[in-house]
């Protein structure tokens, strides 16, 4: 349904994930569900691109298919040029889930390293990373603490971490920030801002929130459920540098409103 | 100590209904002697006669105390001999006591000692069993479906009927001994392995399993790295029920065998009818469970605190 060719920060890269003509069809007891239905979508590199919409149509489920976790069923979808399964043996990306998941018995550090021993960097590499993105992060000197000694913004900062750790080039997340609180979530997406501007990745960022999709994101890609289709594509004109007031702008109340708009074409539709 | 007065507050009425219960469990016993007698017995001088009888029904139990002391470091376990040597006791001829009382076969040290041997061997077999079922059970669709119905079935069978089957069939191959008991032990304490260490393997959830997909692991690392470290709540919590559970399968195991152990304390307590001994063996089966408990339980409190989960 469309095809970019340039983005309005000039970055562009080459294509980094093409869908096209994607469908996922769940076979459940109640009938075939149409989670993902002739979705064509380019990436190219570099970009932040969000998937909003509502409940159900399809925006987790197209990121976990770019990540292998799911299967689709019909149309072709690569990333980095590769099937999604060859890309994730070839550790392509870094997920960051809705909940942080760290693991209760492992201390920040060890979680950050977690997926570094997985791929079997050397003693020295593992602690040198950890360092690294843990500063990123903004959580050095909390190497020692267990999760639960953290709140839980930074319990899912400590879980970015683990995703940057080994360098993957792409970065998708799944509503990261869902279950944190206004405030918070503020800071955190000015955070992933900077974190962006500094590491050049591109990043595939599913939420439910309009401010958030709109203040992060090079290219917002808007959703619709029954069957899960891309309703609408904006590329964002905001600039690179965008402080929190930002959103006090009208430019940035006029992308939002089309964002809206969008929303509720897909729901009148179905 | 806030914690102390009610579980001490606990034991003295447990304690004081014991004594109670002694009154009408032993009177009918001193007043049928003195009916023999032609005597009348006054109420207070019966309660005072239950106390001490030599072969209550129900004995008292400053009796059970003294009957532990008397088999384990007193006269009835070191022999009269070493008694009078070490009289009046100094620390010396405690220690002397003690070591007498290791080898002694009247002793409940020596008894308590073989009990614990097969239990501990019993408990190893059946936790190190029972971990390889438990990973056979989670990797294996085929194990999971055709043996958990029969470690299921397996702890239906009532373990003293079982018993004598096993050591007669170990016997006539020729296994005699400490593993006979043992292997009932791990019989019994296999099974709370199994099922908490599969609820175990099985805890991650999607979320985390797809996060070692995404890193490509390997089965290997997701054993090691999620799935064991996670179940090892739930290992603790079995291998407390699986201990406790080694200890009566090893006493079980004892009685058809008649070759030492608190067992055997238990089952000839009750052919001669020296109820005291019985309870004295009781108590002391029930420490070392006790204790055993509570060390599984300190290695537990190490092992959790170290990895971050103390409770």
């Amino acid at each position: 349904m469309l095809d970019v060719t340039k983005d309005g920060q000039g970055a562009a890269g080459a294509p980094v994930i093409e869908a096209k003509g994607l469908n996922l069809t769940f076979h459940t007891n109640d009938g075939p569900v149409h989670a993902l239905k002739d979705v064509d979508l380019t990436i190219n590199k570099g970009e932040f691109v969000s998937f909003i919409g509502p409940s159900g149509c399809g925006k987790t489920t197209f990121l976990r298919t770019i990540a292998d976790l799911e299967q689709p069923t019909g149309g072709s979808l690569t990333v980095n040029g590769m099937t999604p399964e060859a890309a994730r043996k070839a550790r392509a990306y870094g997920y960051v889930f809705q909940a942080a998941g760290l693991y209760p018995w492992r201390t920040i550090e060890g979680n950050v390293k977690l997926p570094l021993q997985i791929m079997g960097y050397s003693k020295a590499e593992q602690a040198e990373r950890a360092a690294r993105v843990l500063e990123l992060v903004e959580l050095a000197g909390f190497e020692k603490k267990f999760p639960w000694q953290l709140s839980g913004g930074m319990q899912q900062r400590a879980s970015i971490a683990r995703a940057l750790a080994f360098d993957a080039e792409i970065l998708l997340m799944d509503e990261p920030f869902g279950a944190l609180d206004e405030i918070v979530r503020d800071r955190l997406n000015e955070e992933l801002l900077k974190l962006w501007a500094r590491t050049q990745k591109t990043i595939g960022f599913v939420t439910h929130s309009i401010p958030e999709a709109v203040y992060l994101s090079t290219k917002i890609v808007v959703m619709s459920p029954r069957p899960g289709r891309i309703t609408d594509v904006i590329e964002s004109t905001l600039p690179a540098e965008r402080p929190l007031d930002i959103r006090d702008s009208a430019e940035f109340i006029s992308i939002a409103h089309r964002v809206r708009e969008g929303l509720r074409a897909g729901y009148e539709d179905a | 100590m806030s914690r102390s007065i009610p579980v001490l507050t606990v034991v003295a009425v447990l304690i004081g209904l014991w004594y109670l219960a002694v009154i009408p469990m032993n009177a009918k016993w001193e007043y049928d002697q003195a009916a023999r007698n032609d005597r009348e017995l006054a109420f207070g001088e019966m309660v005072a006669l239950t106390m001490n009888q030599e072969r209550p029904v129900l004995p008292a139990p400053h009796q059970v105390l003294i009957g532990l002391y008397e088999q384990t470091v007193g006269c009835d376990a070191v022999g009269r001999r070493m008694c009078r040597e070490t009289t009046p006791l100094t620390v010396q001829g405690f220690g002397q006591r003690v070591v007498e009382s290791v080898s002694s076969n009247r002793s409940l040290i020596y008894h308590g000692l073989i009990t614990l041997n097969a239990t501990l061997l019993g408990f190893l077999i059946g936790t190190g069993g029972g971990i390889l079922l438990a990973v056979a059970i989670v990797y294996n669709r085929a194990t999971d479906a055709s043996v958990m119905p029969w470690a299921i079935a397996s702890q239906t069978i009532p373990i003293i009927a079982l018993a004598p089957m096993i050591i007669v069939v170990l016997n006539s191959i020729g296994v005699a001994g400490l593993v006979p008991k043992a292997i009932i032990a791990a019989y019994l304490s296999f099974f709370p392995v199994v099922v908490g260490m599969v609820k175990g393997l099985r805890a991650p959830d999607a979320m985390q399993l797809d996060l070692m997909k995404t890193y490509s692991a390997g089965g290997r690392d997701v054993f090691l790295k999620l799935r064991l470290p996670m179940s090892m709540p739930f290992l603790f919590a079995s291998l407390k029920i699986g201990i406790a559970s080694a200890l009566v399968g090893t006493i079980v195991g004892e009685l058809p065998v008649q070759r030492g152990g608190l067992g055997v304390r238990l089952l000839s307590g009750s052919y001669y009818g020296q109820t005291i001994q019985i309870w004295a063996a009781l108590f002391a089966a029930a420490i070392l469970a006790a204790s055993l408990v509570g060390i599984v339980g300190a290695i537990e409190r190490r092992v959790l605190k170290r990895m971050g989960m103390a409770a």
